[in-house]
């Protein structure tokens, strides 16, 4: 019983970083565009996502206001300055890899920008627009 | 040559005390304005993705209370959470919220620019000062403040934010 103990804490270890490994980078910015495009029924469109990113939409603020346009660079919150990590998955490999955090990011800018949540057309079309633009 | 005067054991022990007695307010976590330590990783990933992670010590439990409540709509953002983590920083905030003096009063919108000590603090900073592009609003801390995401806000470790006009330089060091 005693001889098992290390060989179980081991694999405990092992399936624990395997886990939060998985958690931390669990999809890819291809992949989200796949997800929503296949949801949608219909390919994310550059130019249509490229509208959608820098229009206010009636609102105070477009996605660009903190991201920046194009969102290559750092980008700055709208209202309180604090530094945002380029968006665009070619100037930030951690971009689009984590789908909780994928997740939770549209709920919220949506709401910002345009007062709702985005539908997989509009995340499509996006991640369209942010995946074509390269260095 | 001159000997080294002797340390007199009476200035010793009064220097010592008075050491003492200045740092009594951070080590009682749950009233002083510093950050404690034991700051949830969820705090620095969600909160501080948008703003300086302000120390729980710089608002009552109350307010706190009601920011948690209402984050999806968190001062004109949507900042919404899952309840198991907003449940989760609610407690750490609570047990850490600000006891002391001018913090225990809720602020106006429960907004920490809005407290007396907050505006006090920072009478002499003219309004032009706070629209500079380097700074945005009062919630920037960093602006100025270098230790902001520490939580330090020592006199001492300040800057000046960028575009700042001659007078407002020269009143700097006031």
């Amino acid at each position: 019983m005693t001889r098992t103990r290390p060989l179980a804490l081991a694999a405990l270890c092992a399936w624990a970083s395997a886990s939060t490994y998985s958690q931390a980078a669990d999809t890819t910015a291809a992949q989200q565009l796949a997800h929503w495009s296949a949801q949608a029924g219909s390919p994310g469109n550059v130019d249509k996502g490229k509208l959608l990113f820098t229009t206010r939409h009636g609102s105070e603020w477009s996605c660009a206001s903190c991201h920046g346009t194009p969102p290559t660079g750092q980008g700055k919150h709208a209202s309180t300055g604090k530094l945002i990590a380029p968006l665009a998955p070619a100037f930030n490999p951690k971009a689009f890899t984590d789908t909780a955090k994928v997740d939770k990011w549209f709920r919220r800018n949506c709401n910002d920008v345009l007062s709702r949540e985005c539908t997989a057309i509009e995340k499509a079309d996006v991640l369209a627009y942010l995946n074509a633009l390269k260095p | 040559m001159k000997k080294p005067a002797p340390i007199r054991p009476a200035a010793m022990a009064a220097a010592l005390c008075i050491l003492a007695l200045q740092m009594l307010p951070s080590a009682h976590a749950d009233s002083g304005r510093a950050m404690p330590r034991n700051v949830p990783s969820a705090y620095t990933q969600e909160c501080a993705a948008c703003h300086t992670a302000y120390p729980p010590g710089l608002l009552p439990a109350a307010s706190w209370n009601r920011v948690m409540a209402g984050l999806d709509k968190h001062y004109g953002t949507d900042a919404s959470l899952d309840a198991t983590t907003v449940r989760q920083l609610n407690q750490w905030l609570q047990a850490h919220a600000g006891t002391y003096k001018r913090v225990n009063e809720e602020p106006p919108e429960d907004r920490i620019t809005h407290s007396a000590w907050f505006e006090h603090k920072h009478r002499k900073i003219e309004p032009a000062t706070w629209k500079l592009a380097s700074v945005k609003s009062a919630a920037n801390c960093a602006a100025c403040h270098t230790g902001a995401d520490r939580g330090e806000f020592d006199e001492h470790d300040l800057r000046m934010p960028a575009g700042l006009n001659a007078r407002s330089r020269r009143a700097w060091n006031d």
